[in-house]
């Protein structure tokens, strides 16, 4: 008897342990990540490491800035924003609303699939195809630029995006709609007046993750947006090529010298990037959780 | 009820420490190769530092451990001053590099009581490429200058067509990188709108599909599908990036590849040194795609 309770306790805290080592990573990572990044702010401040227009780690004088890397990430992830999300909700709606049950058991399955391929084959794909027909069909001096990684990108958070959304449709009660037709309604009329708007706290949580997905995303990134350190412009940014600050710390760190404020620098963008997606699951929490439909 | 959350707390830590003891001796194998490496027979050697080098040191590594199979050389990447910063601290016995020791890296390794000496173990061409439509085949540093400081623009404005440039260069950890700066630019920063591609194989990509694209690449990644302009460093005539320019000298753009050792070498390093500038060495250095050091 004895014997067994112990057992149990074994095996419970065995699990707590797993649990608990997620949580120990994630601390870990905080603590190692700021303590290295916060170290740059001894020789540069702060206001010009976020207003200096210019990025030159390397020259003399040096230039630390985090703003053309910074509006690089948002123009790129708006584009694949404005790009996948209304792609991803009507896909949602068509499968779990319209589609014949046996499109629909193949068509989730093959955009699930999707979200498997590696970055780097995104990417390779973008840059042997998407870069020169961008080029040659908009007449630009060169294919890599944001909107070949917004597309890319787009394509890459569509499948969060749809089974996120077809979970947060699907669990609209039945209820609901059944009244909506009773009372007259078609069925389109039923979709967007009464099913979505009941999904849209799920659907809003998905757009999110979403967004999550695309700005941390960096191998596909940086093989087709060109990697020009500079402003963008909006909308005309979105022709030219721009630098993410994922593309950045993956071009840069293999010959920074430890220790030196480029390497810090680094860790201080890495910073920045993980109090963004933080910040962005942190608010997908809590749409999820403050509008869950309950009836 | 507090007594199994405190069970389970022991436990817990019993498993952590366990888990800790496991991964303990993992930081500790640097420390053996050192301890090894201060023998007076040291029977492997570390060699790290650029990736230009990287390939040619690793064929011939291999070629040179299948005629010693007792001796090992390892050999590691990750760029120019990676691999000095290595040897300053007194990690490894040989630092690869594609350009020279900077002032501030020689002050740094006295301080550490380390004097770098420099080996030329063979010579590399970097190619100035555009789109093989382009009907641009040469070009002076001036106008080369001017097209990576950003005060040139367009093919029209050096003697092509109405076409805008595209300028790509390497990221900033590619030693040809900083080679191109200091030679090219005379130091001064590129333009901030050039292309910037994580790889050689990215810039010949985008130059083959591109007409009006120009980029730099080691002379070894040279092919059909871009086309390497002639050419002029001070006014004298054009020179064409051929093997003979470029191991005569005469290349405007060839420079040497070099290791760094602590001193002069001695027991595996010196070894590894003279096999590298043997016949045999030589041979593997123009096989890899570069020349050779004499």
């Amino acid at each position: 008897m004895i014997n067994r309770n112990l057992k149990e306790k074994g095996i419970e805290s065995l699990l707590f342990f797993s649990a608990v080592i997620a949580v120990v990573a994630l601390f870990l990572l905080c603590i190692f990540l700021f303590s290295d990044g916060i170290i740059l702010f001894k020789h540069i401040s702060v206001t010009s490491f976020i207003t200096d227009t210019k990025w030159f780690p390397t020259a003399e004088p040096v230039h630390f800035g985090l703003l053309p890397l910074l509006l690089g990430s948002i123009i790129v992830t708006t584009g694949a924003v404005i790009f996948s999300v209304p792609l991803g909700i009507a896909a949602a709606i068509y499968i779990s609303e319209l589609a014949d049950p046996k499109i629909a058991n193949i068509v989730k399955p093959v955009t699930e699939i999707l979200a498997g391929i590696p970055s780097v084959v995104y990417g390779f794909f973008g840059l042997v195809v998407l870069v020169p027909f961008l080029q040659k069909s908009l007449g630009l001096p060169t294919g890599q630029t944001a909107l070949t990684g917004s597309i890319m990108l787009g394509i890459m958070a569509l499948p969060t995006i749809i089974s996120i959304s077809e979970d947060a449709i699907n669990s609209v009660p039945r209820s609901l709609k059944e009244g909506s037709l009773a009372l007259g309604s078609t069925k389109w009329q039923t979709i967007y007046k009464v099913t979505v708007p009941a999904a849209l706290s799920g659907i809003s949580a998905a757009v999110m993750l979403g967004i999550g997905r695309a700005i941390g995303e960096t191998m596909t990134v940086m093989m087709v947006t060109g990697n020009s350190a500079v402003i963008p412009g909006f909308p005309s940014g979105l022709f030219a090529p721009v630098r993410t600050m994922t593309a950045t710390i993956a071009l840069e760190m293999g010959e920074v010298p430890q220790g030196s404020d480029h390497f810090h620098a680094l860790f201080a963008i890495g910073s920045v990037l993980f109090i963004t997606t933080f910040i962005i699951n942190i608010i997908a929490n809590y749409i999820k959780r403050r509008y869950r439909f309950s009836l | 009820m507090s007594k199994s959350i405190m069970k389970s707390i022991v436990l817990c830590s019993i498993v952590f420490l366990v888990l800790m003891s496991a991964f303990a001796g993992i930081g500790c194998v640097d420390q053996e190769t050192e301890e090894g490496a201060d023998a007076p027979e040291p029977q492997s050697i570390i060699i790290k530092g650029s990736d230009t080098v990287l390939p040619l040191s690793q064929a011939v590594s291999e070629d040179f451990m299948y005629a010693n199979p007792e001796k090992s050389v390892t050999v590691i990447g990750g760029g120019s001053g990676v691999g000095i910063a290595a040897l300053i601290d007194g990690e490894i016995e040989i630092a690869m590099a594609s350009r020279k020791m900077k002032d501030s890296e020689f002050e740094n390794a006295e301080a550490n009581g380390i004097t770098p000496v420099e080996h030329i173990i063979a010579w590399d061409g970097v190619a100035v490429v555009v789109n093989p439509e382009n009907p641009v085949k040469e070009i002076t540093f001036e106008d080369l200058k001017g097209i990576y400081d950003g005060s040139i623009s367009n093919w029209a404005d050096v003697g092509g067509e109405d076409l805008p440039i595209t300028v790509i260069t390497r990221d900033s950890s590619s030693g040809t990188y900083g080679y191109f700066q200091k030679n090219v630019l005379l130091g001064e920063e590129y333009r901030q709108d050039a292309l910037v591609q994580p790889a050689t194989g990215a810039i010949v990509q985008e130059i083959s599909q591109n007409a009006g694209a120009i980029g730099y690449i080691g002379y070894a990644y040279l092919d059909d599908s871009t086309t390497a302009l002639s050419l002029d460093a001070d006014g004298e005539g054009y020179v064409e990036a051929t093997p003979e320019n470029i191991t005569a000298g005469s290349y405007p753009l060839a420079r040497p590849l070099h290791y760094y050792t602590n001193g002069e070498p001695s027991g595996l390093a010196k070894e590894f040194l003279e096999y590298i500038n043997s016949e045999t060495g030589q041979e593997i250095v123009s096989e890899v795609g570069y020349f050779p050091a004499m």
